[in-house]
């Protein structure tokens, strides 16, 4: 590795270095600032530590390294990602658009050409398209190397704060002040004003440094680890163990097993309500926004549950249950148990759960109950003994029975819509007579049934839906989150300023930088001089763009 | 019940007559002799007024939410409301840090406009359907409106150095996008007023088209330029339509809320034309000379300090806080709605604005046109994505 030896303070600098980090007297002929072009003042960036990426560039290592730490490439992908997040946003996303059409059909049928390009280009789906994972995870990649980049020659530059400073990093710093006499007393006013301002104050020999604020210089740092924290919480997503997503439907009265607990935890519905607004006196107010809504507004979606743990030890043996946990589920309010949580999410008002049927003869208009019996519909059984002799088997049960082709079948297995086809075997028969009912519907598939089977009641219940999470990556997300923002408001709302004083035969010179907002550092110098004969800085910047502008004119 | 609902829409009126008021007293602050950041009676008047208006306008937010029972961000006309007064509080803020006159005279008009603009939606309180049904609800919506607005401070900060800066003595691709932004304002200002004028007359035009395998009806506020898809006409002595929305306009109210579009644009052409014919000038080049005493770096500086202050409250309402609202209301915390991605765009823009500034030197004019274009993406998601790109969030 080559070194630098400073020519004023004989310190030996690393490579790259372009301000010597003890006295600041510039290394290089062309240290200016980036992206201005005054060549009076000094590049502050890292107090003109070495940076690898500026350094170095022979090996591929080197390349990459360097592409990835500019921050020109930072935000080039932030604002590729940018526009492509607007681009998905031009036509619903695959998963917004209904459930029960076929995408290819459905974008081309609402949206016409554009519909069908946007399909054909996958931007249906463009969140989770792998070009789209590629940019986030470049824009990770760049963020780790620009930061490691900079907060290297950061930390050499901060360690290193001497108040003994070359005149010439004095002169050509963008604050500046020359006063050729200063009474000590004058000078102690001087610098007990910054300490009240809660100047941290460092002298040596005459030389002194107040600074401020150097912990907001590790802000981008600390938000940047943040992100990252946060990506790889997203990443962890992919990892089956970290994330489980599940449903489960619990019909009222009844206890299910938890899905993905091993059979170790139970959910029972006691009950399911709804409320719609307008119910109650206290919905008065809203009367006028109700009127003017075509159907009622959802007030509430409530299910009253209790959950168990299975205390029975032995696999393959009837659970035992105990109480674990009773509390009501709400949208906004899940039930949390051991890393699960339950959501409201579903629900299905007035499912069957049982029916009773009478037995009458065919041609009693009065239909006189001979007999009765009641199926229970989630739990049917297979035999019914009767009154009077009469003995009654399933044949078949439909629980969402409707007509497809001429043939009687089941849409799903819940019982929205529950039919029969019953043996009935009046007293001393062998003989079955075969009798179809449901709701609304007796069909006497032969026509000559003696006996009928009637729908006399039914009992109804409501059934709950509820969304089973388990979501180990929530902590891991929920702390980038926090760092990101610890980071970004220490970097935000402080900035790191520093005022040089560098005594000068009977009077001083003044410098002073900040990272940003140089009207705060500003209004500070103005008050910590008050009273004193010291001169105000003069912004060099500023000065010089005002004769550009000047030169500019007189042209 | 009522009687608070009536005491609400008074204070409302009355911080808006104030800000109105105040506007008057900055726009007297130009004509003080005295430099830019120290105070005159003007603007002391100017200032107080801010703040008196502020009170009343807190007034309305407080007796609105005792007769609501909840906090009033639910609906269009709480929200954009609510996001004007926030405005106005981060203005007050900055304005205690620098002592900016010529602001006042940008950021409240703005503020004026979105409240106007707020009261154009139905003032009626809502009832809360279960998912809105969270504290974290209004933690969100207060945090991310007050985020949004500091940042809009920005923007007015940007809006003044661009008319200061810009040279206007040549035509350039620079002066024509600056009328642009201020042609936009205007069209605003149009939506205002024409939605007023044909409110007054009571204007009203039903009609009836096919829409999901049904027949749907829409009732018009103002004159039919564009009528829904296969629509017909069922008010008589009505305009007929000039044409029909293509049938990929999604929505029941897809053709109104178009033709409301149409309408702001028209009369905004109208209320720019006329300023251009009395001025006799470019409308920026009109105000530059007001500005001569302010200075740029100033701006300059209001301007970005406003996007370092608005960032961080912003990415905590808008983001962190909306993913935890997310997750307890939908059991996911992100979802990819317009909404959610409109704020990540957001946050990506201002994030990229930083980096420039701070690591490439972007400051004065590139600073300034980058804080009028991060205003467009938030007004971009407050408004259009409400009204044509529907979501989880659109609460009309
Ligand atoms: C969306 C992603 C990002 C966010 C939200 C973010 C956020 C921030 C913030 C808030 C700052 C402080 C800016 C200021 O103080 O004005 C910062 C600084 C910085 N960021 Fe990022 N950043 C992101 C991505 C990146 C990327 C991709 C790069 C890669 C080049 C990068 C490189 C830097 C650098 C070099 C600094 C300046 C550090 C310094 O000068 O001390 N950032 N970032």
């Amino acid at each position: 590795m080559r070194e630098i030896k400073c020519d004023a303070c004989h310190h030996i600098n690393r490579e790259g270095t372009e301000l010597c980090e003890s006295c600041g007297k510039p290394l290089v002929e062309k240290q200016q600032a980036e992206g201005k072009e005054t060549k009076k003042l000094l590049n502050m960036r890292y107090d003109g530590s070495s940076r690898r990426s500026m350094t170095y560039n022979k090996s591929v290592v080197d390349r990459v390294w360097n592409f990835f730490s500019s921050v020109k490439v930072g935000v080039t992908l932030i604002v590729i990602t940018l526009i492509a997040s607007a681009v998905g946003t031009i036509l619903p996303q695959q998963m917004y658009i209904p459930q029960n059409v076929q995408p290819e059909v459905h974008y081309k049928d609402q949206y016409g050409l554009i519909g069908q390009i946007y399909y054909q280009l996958g931007l249906h789906e463009l969140y989770s398209s792998w070009w789209y994972m590629i940019l986030i995870a470049l824009i990770g990649i760049s963020i780790i190397i620009a930061s490691i980049d900079r907060v290297v020659p950061l930390y050499r530059a901060l360690k290193n704060q001497k108040p003994t400073r070359h005149t010439t990093f004095i002169q050509r710093q963008r604050l500046h002040s020359k006063t050729d006499d200063v009474t000590d007393a004058d000078k102690h006013t001087f610098i007990s004003n910054l300490k009240r301002m809660r100047y941290k104050v460092t002298e040596d020999n005459g030389h002194v440094l107040a600074e401020k604020g150097r912990f907001s210089r590790w802000g981008p740092y600390v938000n940047h680890v943040g992100l990252i924290i946060f990506l790889l919480g997203a990443l962890l997503r992919f990892v089956p163990f970290m994330y489980i997503d599940d449903f489960v439907w619990v019909r009222e009265g009844e206890t299910v097993v938890v899905p993905d607990t091993n059979g170790e935890y139970f959910i029972e519905n006691k009950d399911f309500i709804i409320e719609t607004y307008g119910d109650s006196e206290e919905d008065t107010r809203f009367k006028e926004a109700l009127e003017n809504q075509s159907g009622p507004i959802a007030k509430n979606f409530q299910t009253n549950a209790v959950i168990y743990r299975n205390v029975e030890t032995v696999v393959g043996a009837e659970p035992q249950l105990e109480k674990f946990k009773e509390d009501s589920i709400l949208v906004n309010h899940a039930l949390k148990f051991d890393g699960f949580a339950l959501y409201q999410t579903s629900y299905q008002l007035n499912e069957f759960k049982s029916m009773s049927f009478i037995i009458h003869e065919t041609n009693d208009a009065d239909e006189t109950e001979l007999a009765s019996f009641k199926v229970d519909l989630t739990n049917p059984a297979e035999e019914y003994q009767l009154d009077n002799g009469f003995r009654v088997m399933i044949d078949q049960y439909f629980p969402d029975y409707y007509i497809d082709d001429g043939e009687p079948r089941s849409q799903t297995k819940n019982p929205k819509n529950p039919a029969f086809v019953f043996l009935v075997y009046p007293p001393d028969s062998s003989e079955p007579e075969v009798s179809f009912a449901g709701i609304g519907r007796n069909v006497d598939a032969s026509g000559e049934n003696q006996y009928k089977v009637g729908l006399q009641d039914f009992e109804v219940r409501d059934v709950t839906g509820l969304t089973v999470r388990k979501d180990y990556t929530l902590p891991i997300l929920g702390l980038g989150g926090i760092i990101f923002m610890i980071g970004v408001i220490q970097g935000m709302y402080w900035q790191h300023r520093r005022v040089w004083i560098h005594p000068k035969n009977n009077g001083l010179w003044l410098a002073a930088h900040t990272n940003k907002n140089w009207f705060g550092i500003k209004k500070d110098i103005e008050k910590a001089i008050m009273k004193t004969n010291i001169n105000m800085v003069v912004d060099q910047e500023q000065e010089e763009q005002e004769l550009q502008k000047q030169q500019e004119q007189n042209k | 019940m009522g009687d608070l609902i009536t005491l609400s829409g008074n204070f409302l009126y009355l911080a808006f007559i104030l800000y109105l008021i105040a506007t008057f007293f900055f726009a007297g602050t130009i004509r003080d002799k005295k430099t830019e950041g120290t105070s005159t009676f003007s603007s002391k008047v100017a200032i107080s007024l801010t703040i008196l208006g502020f009170i009343s306008q807190t007034g309305y937010f407080i007796t609105r939410w005792m007769a609501s029972g909840h906090a009033p961000v639910s609906n269009l006309f709480e929200f954009t409301t609510f996001f004007g007064m926030m405005l106005v509080f981060s203005f007050i803020i900055i304005y205690f840090i620098y002592r900016l006159n010529i602001l006042g005279l940008f950021a409240l008009p703005i503020a004026l406009l979105i409240i106007a603009y707020a009261s154009m939606f139905p003032k009626e309180i809502s009832p809360l359907v279960p998912s809105l049904k969270s504290h974290w609800l209004y933690i969100h919506v207060t945090t991310v409106s007050l985020g949004e607005a500091i940042l809009a401070v920005s923007f007015a900060a940007g809006l003044i150095y661009l008319i200061k800066e810009i040279d206007q003595t040549v035509r350039s691709k620079r002066t024509t996008w600056l009328e642009i932004v201020i042609y936009s304002i205007l069209a605003t200002l149009g939506f205002i007023i024409i939605s007023t004028t044909f409110n007054a007359l009571n204007y009203n035009a039903t009609f009836e088209f096919p829409f999901e395998g049904d027949i749907s009806s829409v009732d018009y506020q103002l004159p039919p330029l564009a009528g829904p898809n296969e629509g017909t006409l069922l008010t008589t002595e009505r305009m007929n339509p000039l044409f029909e929305v293509p049938s990929w306009m999604q929505g029941v109210n897809a053709a109104r809320k178009f033709n409301t579009l149409l309408w702001s644009l028209i009369t905004g052409l109208g209320l720019y034309i006329i300023a251009r014919a009395v001025l006799r000038k470019r409308i920026a080049a009109a105000i530059q000379p007001l500005l001569k005493k302010t200075k740029s770096d100033l701006l300059d500086e209001v301007s970005y300090r406003a996007v370092a202050i608005g960032f961080p409250v912003f990415t905590l309402g808008g983001l962190i806080f909306a993913m935890i609202w997310a997750q307890e209301a939908w059991n996911r915390y992100w979802g990819w709605d317009p909404k959610e991605v409109w704020a990540l765009i957001t946050w990506f823009f201002y994030a990229a604005f930083l980096h420039l500034r701070l690591s490439r030197g972007w400051h004065g004019e590139r600073s300034a046109w980058l804080a009028v274009i991060g205003f467009a993406i938030i007004m971009f998601n407050l408004i259009a994505v409400n009204l044509i790109i529907a979501g989880l969030h659109s609460y009309a």
